[in-house]
């Protein structure tokens, strides 16, 4: 890799994008860059940061389907994962603003940077100078106060499939399983596997999903009801337990005892 | 950071003075005002008993055939008036600040239901030591009869208080000018100039006629919002508008527009198609990655002009927040012009969202360059 620093550029709107691209080539003697690519949704954004590693994103905040601050969401939930050798990539993000006094109050209270529409080139030189000295976890601290200051949800999981980005959208989720290094999304249709934490998918999103095992949350509405079961395995018959049998799907999770006592609340 | 730190102060200066309007807004804004009278305050006690009081006296004297007589009478209504409207004047006060927040029904429900309530409970107390043998019928109809009095009282009172607070509201008309002009979004005007920069070099013909463009509407955006312009006039305004748009949407942006049967000479106040059809960019186009097409369909059935506005219901919320103010805005200005002879209906109809506007149709007379404030006796 050279040390031209990589840049990939986000923002649904095309001249948007062309300004950007103008600016930085003004830039380009006094910060040597490539622009690795370019993307109009976060879809797109979300594959172009895999494939291209990309350690800089320029973001424009407001984009149809989901706003910037989402879309960092996104990327700070994935940046941890992965293996040792080949950690998951975890871009330096600039956002770039038209016009937001609550997105900008927000960024005026933590870290990260924010540009305004129209952007000028010296001060996106500062932007991307102030970038590079920025440590990536005081980036992700930053992304996750703005995340909160916003009050941002993610209203989507994004799945990293054969090179493609899938964004499943969190009211079709009906449960989150935890097994070895992954965590299955069951949906009506299917499965998928996403490389989270279970502990702060429950954080995030506990108003929806509820930790029923140690290995499982549970979408509230996705519940059907309750079943005791008393295993008849040859050899110790265990002790009896409950399960979860719910909506739209076949399949029954069981209940841990920790978890009843919280769980058979929602029964009444 | 010298240039830096000043442009982000401008910025804050800019926000602050953007507040300004946008709080006149609220409070001038009539629909969104709240119902209750604050019934603390001396000026409205005064101006509820006083007249109510009075009413009472000359009702007396009118129904009387002597001044002893006049008193009786007026002593004997003083009983059930006097502790009901201290009662709701007392009770609407602190009610108040709780109901002030919630919908508009429930407010009118509060400010009509205490009255109506206290008054029955009145008549219920005083039946008894005054009439004490009516039938049970005659007694529902002697309680009922006081409680719809009162609360139609409360409704006249009510409608004569906020009429109040709109005429004296501090120059009103101004307020609603400047209302109108805080319209102008500024994210649309940042973002249009941030597209004109983007073309600039690679597209400076485009470039020009954008910026024209732009300097065109914003003439109209800062033209007094009384004034009334032909159809046509209206017309190019929301074709600029939306040649901006579509350079900032590109392809996500369709516009259908069906023109063959309208009136261009009809009048009707700026800017009042503008923001509906900014309000379908905003809330179809916008959220979308997909492309999206808007209908504009004017016709003239009769003597009527008929616009109607047709764009696609986006799968998520708007990208930001809209202020929800251009429906309620032209619906506003409508009636203010046209009273009860127009008319702005809207509603889903599969999956479009559809805005139908239907104004009387009124030529100008004179020559069609020179612009005249509404007459309506024209």
């Amino acid at each position: 890799m050279s040390d031209a620093t990589s840049i990939l550029i986000v923002d649904d709107e095309a001249p948007a994008r062309a300004r950007l691209r103008e600016v930085l080539a003004d830039l380009s003697p006094e910060f040597p860059h490539r622009i690795v690519g370019e993307a109009a949704n976060a879809p797109e954004a979300l594959a172009q940061i895999e494939s291209q590693r990309p350690q800089i994103v320029l973001m424009d905040v407001q984009m149809p389907g989901m706003t910037g601050i989402e879309l960092a969401r996104h990327i700070s939930a994935r940046a941890g994962e992965g293996d040792q050798d080949d950690p998951k990539p975890m871009p330096l993000v600039i956002f770039v603003t038209a016009f937001d006094e609550f997105a900008v109050e927000a960024f005026e209270v933590n870290a990260l940077d924010y540009l305004l529409k129209p952007v000028r080139a010296q001060r996106l030189l500062g932007a991307l100078k102030r970038a590079q000295t920025l440590l990536p976890a005081e980036h992700l601290e930053a992304i996750d106060q703005l995340v909160k200051a916003t009050n941002t949800r993610r209203r989507h999981l994004s799945v990293h499939e054969r090179g493609r980005v899938i964004l499943v959208p969190l009211e079709q989720v009906l449960y989150l399983k935890a097994e070895l290094k992954y965590i299955t999304v069951r949906t009506r249709e299917r499965e998928f596997l996403i490389e989270e934490s279970l502990t702060s998918l429950e954080e995030e999103f506990k108003d929806r999903f509820v930790r029923i095992h140690r290995n499982a949350l549970v979408a509230r509405p996705s519940i059907a009801g309750f079943e005791r079961v008393t295993p008849t395995g040859e050899g110790e018959a265990g002790d009896p337990y409950w399960q979860v049998v719910l909506r739209e799907v076949p399949e029954k999770l069981p209940v841990s005892r920790r978890q009843w006592s919280i769980v058979k609340g929602l029964v009444s | 950071m010298a240039p830096s730190d000043a442009k982000t102060a401008d910025y804050k200066s800019q926000e602050a003075s953007a507040e300004a309007p946008a709080r006149a807004r609220r409070q001038t804004e009539g629909g969104l005002a709240p119902i209750i009278p604050d019934t603390c305050n001396l000026g409205i006690v005064l101006r509820t008993l006083v007249p109510l009081n009075v009413l009472g006296i000359l009702i007396a004297f009118a129904s009387t055939a002597g001044p002893i007589e006049a008193a009786n009478r007026f002593l004997s209504m003083a009983v059930m008036l006097e502790p009901v409207v201290l009662g709701s004047l007392l009770l609407l006060c602190p009610l108040r600040r709780l109901a002030n927040g919630l919908p508009i029904r429930w407010q009118w429900a509060t400010v009509l239901g205490v009255p109506g309530l206290l008054a029955i409970g009145a008549a219920i107390v005083v039946q008894r030591f005054a009439e004490p043998d009516l039938a049970m019928d005659e007694i529902a109809w002697w309680v009922g009869s006081r409680g719809l009095v009162a609360a139609a009282a409360a409704w006249a009172f009510v409608g004569y208080f906020r009429l109040r607070a709109r005429a004296f509201s501090p120059s009103f008309s101004e307020a609603r000018l400047q209302a109108l002009q805080a319209r102008i979004r500024p994210h649309f005007l940042f973002n249009s100039l941030n597209a004109v920069l983007g073309l600039m070099r690679s597209d400076p013909r485009r470039a020009e006629t954008t910026l024209e463009n732009l300097a065109d509407l914003f003439r109209v955006f800062m033209r007094d919002a009384r004034e009334l312009v032909p159809l046509d006039d209206e017309i190019v305004t929301c074709k600029e508008y939306l040649a901006i748009e579509q350079l900032r949407l590109g392809e996500r942006l369709q516009v259908v527009w069906q023109l063959d049967q309208m009136p261009g000479d009809a009048l009707l106040p700026g800017l009042l198609l503008q923001p509906l059809i900014e309000n379908a960019v905003h809330h179809g186009i916008e959220p979308s990655s997909e492309t999206g097409t808007i209908e504009i369909v004017v016709s003239r059935p009769g003597e009527r002009v008929r616009v109607e506005i047709v764009n696609p219901l986006a799968p998520t919320p708007p990208v930001r927040p809209g202020n929800q103010m251009a429906l309620s805005n032209v619906r506003e200005r409508l009636m203010l012009l046209y009273d009860m002879e127009a008319e702005l209906k809207t509603g889903v109809d599969n999956g479009r969202f559809r805005v139908l506007l239907e104004f009387p149709y009124r030529k100008e007379r004179r020559r069609r360059d020179v612009r005249r404030y509404f007459d309506p006796d024209r």
